[in-house]
Parts: structure tokens; sequence; C-alpha cells
């Protein structure tokens, strides 16, 4: 009886089952196979002429080697060092700017110019990486750039940008900030705007003046949010932006020490070198430590506030 | 007027003083974020000769709209591109649209039995993925969509974090009464869909039309994937290509096989800021109108329910 009961459940929520379809199928596809793809980390992998499948059980099991030999190579260490000390710069000066530009914001008195700035700080948030990439050029070429000219105009040497990786953790931190900065402080503007103007208004009858009130009344309303955002940053700090690291330095190989991260290794090992084992491997291992560092921070989130749980 | 203006000033606002730093604080960094792209648009218009010459320059000294001739005159590839471009953004858009909506709107259902099931099923791949190699190999030799338009449109079609988004604008805006009220009236769950709840949930569509038009216009990463063929690769790879070929060019100038025809047939550097400018023009002149619903689906997707 209860595979009866089964259908006929089955056939009672027919037309969401059928409205969900299409994604699932997407789902399955560009998800879930994928998922399964993961083997290809233990697999020596060869291309076969029968397709994917074919592909998969005729490469041969080789265990763990992939990652052994990823972790014997400087390369592990290097793009973990990477992307996990850029996103950590990112994400304590992300929240430090966004914050600020946030009260900055919610505090000018007059409210159409502080909606026209905020219309100019959301710009860069519109733009592909590649865009980017070409006006960061028109700042650092050797020959035509504003920043050589600069220095020639002062006397100093000018510098090879692209072949130099001196400069490179800076520019990419402020990069990141100029892009993400203005996106991440409608959040926080926000939270600010929702918060109860009584309190404000209990506080300036006490003699608060408007530093005291950002500090005792506007930051403390706003730490539960800080707190949620940066932990699930956090969940998501083994994941590099793909476009900042390649499109920014122009996939120039001088700078790889600075600019090699996870993502950038992962592609490069698909497209470039073709060491699909090791790539896969690498990319696992990324998911993997991902997956924890998520389920962590969304344990930690819950403990705060179980509302802003992701699950 | 002005004692007037002080007895009444409110200390809820921010001093005279202290407002001015405020606006300087926040208009020097509006300014540093658009500045780029007008740094862009002036080189774009600079005369190539003064270019080569002076470099790039904030006003140069010799205006000109030769490279937009230039760009217009033999644009071939970039009118291929903006075609490109165009299509997938008008068919990914719509088609994401189309599978979001009707996913999201069957979870935020509560009489939906496997709901929980299906909502748990897409928000998994927001914390695991299989990662770009074993992606990649699924799209090419099983999908088999190497160079094909589709792999500009599918792998960014359906999106976990949109579901999300999209479930919560279904449960906000759509009461279940109005549901049981369409199924008194005899209307199919499809009809009860379209007739009813679209028409509730327009600012979250546009929402998430929105993002998703966004994100199909700024793509390059598929085209770098996938695409090898020259009249499939849309406008942002278009110019990644021109850039990457440059260098590669200049990279080789001291090899003689290179010649210098090669070089000198490539766009200038005036044509390609034009091509910039062509390329990031209808985004960076419709997002203000469309700002609010990006404002909406940040904030939404930030605190959740």
């Amino acid at each position: 009886m209860k595979i009866g009961r089964f259908f006929r459940d089955i056939y009672r929520n027919k037309a969401m089952l059928l409205f969900v379809m299409p994604a699932t199928i997407w789902f399955i596809c560009f998800s879930y196979l994928p998922m399964a793809g993961v083997i290809i980390a233990f697999k020596q992998y060869r291309y076969h002429t029968d397709g994917f499948l074919a592909s998969i059980i005729h490469s041969a099991w080789v265990g763990w080697d992939n990652f052994k030999f990823l972790f014997s190579t400087q390369d592990a260490y290097i793009i973990t060092r990477n992307t996990v000390l850029y996103n950590a710069v990112f994400i304590i000066l992300g929240l430090i700017m966004s914050v600020a530009m946030a009260i900055i914001l919610s505090e000018i008195v007059n409210k159409r110019l502080a909606k026209f700035f905020q219309t100019g700080m959301f710009l860069p948030h519109f733009l592909s990486w590649v865009i980017v990439g070409y006006f960061v050029f028109s700042f650092l070429s050797y020959d035509k750039g504003v920043v050589n000219q600069f220095f020639g105009y002062m006397g100093w040497d000018l510098r090879q940008w692209y072949n130099d990786p001196t400069y490179w953790p800076l520019i990419l931190v402020l990069v990141n900030v100029w892009k993400t900065v203005g996106y991440s402080s409608v959040v926080y503007l926000a939270a600010i705007m929702g918060i109860d103007k009584s309190l404000y208004e209990a506080a300036m009858i006490d003699g608060a003046n408007k530093w005291q009130q950002i500090r005792r009344i506007t930051i403390p309303m706003l730490v539960p949010l800080m707190t949620i955002l940066t932990l699930l940053a956090i969940g998501k700090i083994f994941y590099a932006d793909f476009g900042l690291f390649y499109q920014v330095p122009r996939d120039s190989g001088t700078l790889y020490s600075v600019t090699n991260v996870i993502d950038t290794y992962v592609y490069r090992g698909l497209k470039l070198t073709g060491e699909i084992g090791m790539s896969t491997a690498a990319g696992l291992y990324q998911s993997v430590v991902g997956f924890v560092l998520v389920i962590t921070s969304n344990y930690v989130v819950r403990k705060f506030n179980k509302d802003n749980a992701l699950f | 007027m002005a004692g007037l203006k002080r007895k009444s000033r409110n200390f809820s606002q921010l001093n005279p003083v202290a407002n001015a730093g405020a606006v300087l604080a926040a208009g020097l960094f509006a300014f540093l974020c658009v500045f780029p792209f007008l740094f862009v648009v002036i080189i774009s218009l600079t005369d190539e000769m003064t270019l080569s010459r002076n470099g790039y320059r904030i006003w140069p000294e010799q205006w000109s709209l030769e490279a937009y001739k230039y760009v217009f005159r033999s644009g071939d590839q970039l009118l291929q591109s903006y075609g490109v471009t165009i299509l997938v953004t008008l068919i990914g858009t719509v088609l994401s649209l189309v599978l979001i909506a009707l996913f999201s709107y069957a979870i935020s259902r509560r009489s939906f039995k496997y709901r929980n099931f299906f909502a748990f099923f897409a928000f998994f791949t927001m914390l695991f993925n299989g990662g770009l190699v074993p992606t990649y190999i699924v799209v090419t030799q099983l999908l088999g969509l190497k160079d094909s338009i589709w792999a500009l449109i599918l792998p960014l079609t359906v999106n976990a974090f949109y579901i999300m988004i999209m479930r919560t604008f279904f449960s906000i805006s759509v009461p279940e009464s109005i549901i049981e009220a369409g199924k008194i009236d005899g209307a199919s769950e499809l009809g009860i869909f379209t007739r009813l709840v679209l028409p509730l949930s327009l600012p979250g569509l546009a929402t998430i039309g929105l993002f998703s038009t966004l994100g199909y216009w700024n793509d390059w990463f598929n085209a770098l994937l996938y695409i090898d063929s020259a009249n499939l690769v849309p406008l942002q790879a278009m110019l990644m290509r021109i850039e990457n070929s440059m260098q590669f060019i200049l990279q080789n100038s001291n090899n003689p096989s290179v010649n210098v025809g090669l070089l000198s047939s490539l766009p200038q550097d005036t044509s390609r800021m034009a091509m910039v400018v062509l390329a990031t023009g209808p985004i960076v002149l419709a997002y203000p109108f469309f700002q609010r619903y990006f404002v909406q689906g940040l904030t939404i997707g930030a605190v959740k329910e």
C-alpha cells in the first residue's frame, strides 16, 4: 500500500513536479553530473572517442596520486596562500570601507546628493573584469599609462608594471575595493535606514552628539549584519574571483607568484598544460575545504542569529 | 533667515563642517568609481598620433572621432559580437526567468509535498560543486556544447542563489488565499501561475531578470572556455581577444616571423578604447534606472526571509 500512496502523492503534486522539472534537469546536467565527475581527480584522465562515460571508465585509477603530486609542488602552497590571504584582506578592508561609506552616505544632509554619489559608486559593479582590465591598463601601461607619465614627470624610473610582482598585491586589493565597496555598502545603508529613529531621538535628548550617536547606536546596530556577512564571506574564502586574478594582471606569467590563485591554477591546468587529473584534484581540494568552511561558518552564524543562517 | 535656520537646526543632522567632510569623502570615492570610464571615453576621443606621442592624457591636445569612424567602417567583428551578445542575453534571460520562476514558485507553495526536497536539491549546489574541470568535461563531452551558442547560454541559466531570492519574493508577495481563490474558480495550476501569481511578482521577476541580463552581457568566461570560432565570440570575449593578440604580437615583435602588417591591421589604441566604450555604453546608460532592482535583490539576498 505504501507504493500506492507514493504514486497518489506524485499524482496529486504533478503540476508542481512539472514546474520544478526544467530547472531540476538543469541542476542535474550542470551541477550534479560535474559533482560525480570529481572521480576524475582519482584517475589518470584519458580522452576516449566513445564519449564521456567511456573516457571515465577507460582512464586508469591512480588513487591519491594526483593529490600527492599536487601537494608535493610549491604550487599548492602558493595558490592556497594567495587565495586565502587576498580574500582575508578583501573581507577586512571591504567591511571597513563599506560600513564607513554607508554611514557617510546616510549622514549626508542633502539626500539627493547622497543618492547621486551612491549611483556613481555603483558603476564598477556593472562592468566586467575585461573592461576593468582595460581601465587598469590605461593607468599601468609602460609607454602610455598615466602612472608612468607621472613617474617620468617626476624624473623617476619608469616601471614595467606588468612584469614586476612587487606592487601587485596592493594593486589587486585597490582594484577589488574599487569594484565591490559601492555595491556592498548598499546592504549596510539599507540596514541603517531600518534602525529605529527613536533611538537617536532618545540619545539627542541625553545630549549625545553625532559622533557619539554613530559610535553608540549606528555601529552596534550594524554589528549583527557585519558578523553574518563576514562569516558568510569567510565561508567562501577558498574561492577567488577568477576575473580579478586573470584579466586585471593580463595573465602575465611573471606575475604568477602573486596572482596565481586556486581558480586560475585549475583553469590553466585544464586549458594550457592539460594536467586534467591534477587540475581536478586542485578543484576538489577547493570544493571540499570550501564545503567545510561554509558549514562551519553557517554553524557559527546560527549561534548568533538563526534567521540569518543560510540553512 | 540665517538666524531662523540656525535656531531650527536639527541636531539629528551633521553640522555644516562635518557634512562638507562627508560630502567630500563620498563625492571623492564616487568620482574615483566613475573616473576610469570617463578616462577611457576620453582616450577613445583622442587623435591616434597625439596619443602615441603623449600617451593617455586626461585632456588630449588633439581630439578626434577617427576611432569611432574606424570601428564602424571595419566593424564586422564588432557587429557580429554585438549580435551574439544581444542574442545570448535575450534568450538566456528569458530562459532563466522561466526556469527560475517555475522552480521557485513550486518550492514556495506550502501545498507542494516535495518542496523541501527540491529546495535542498537547489541549495546544495551553493555548498558544493564539482569544480571547473568536471564541469568542462560534462559540457563539452557529454552535452556536446563545445563551440555552440548554447555553451554561452545554458551554463548561466539557473543559479541557486536567484532561486532563493525568487522564492522569498513569491512567499512575500503572493498570499496563499489568492491561490485558493483561483482554485475555487476552477483555474488550472498553470493558469493560476501565469494570470494571478506572475503579475503580483513583477518586481521580483524584474530583479532576477536584470541580474541575469547583466550576467549574460558581461560574461566572457564561458566564451573563454568553450568558444573557438570567431563568429560566436561575444563582446566581452572579443575585447579580451584583441588584448591578447596585441600582447602576443608585442612580445614576439623581435621575432622576424611575425610580420609588421599584422600589428598595423589590429585596432589601434584609440579604436580599442572606442570598442570598450561601445561595449559598456548600454550598461552605463541603463543601470541608473534599474539600480533599485539590484538594491532590492541584494537586500533580500543578504537578509533572507
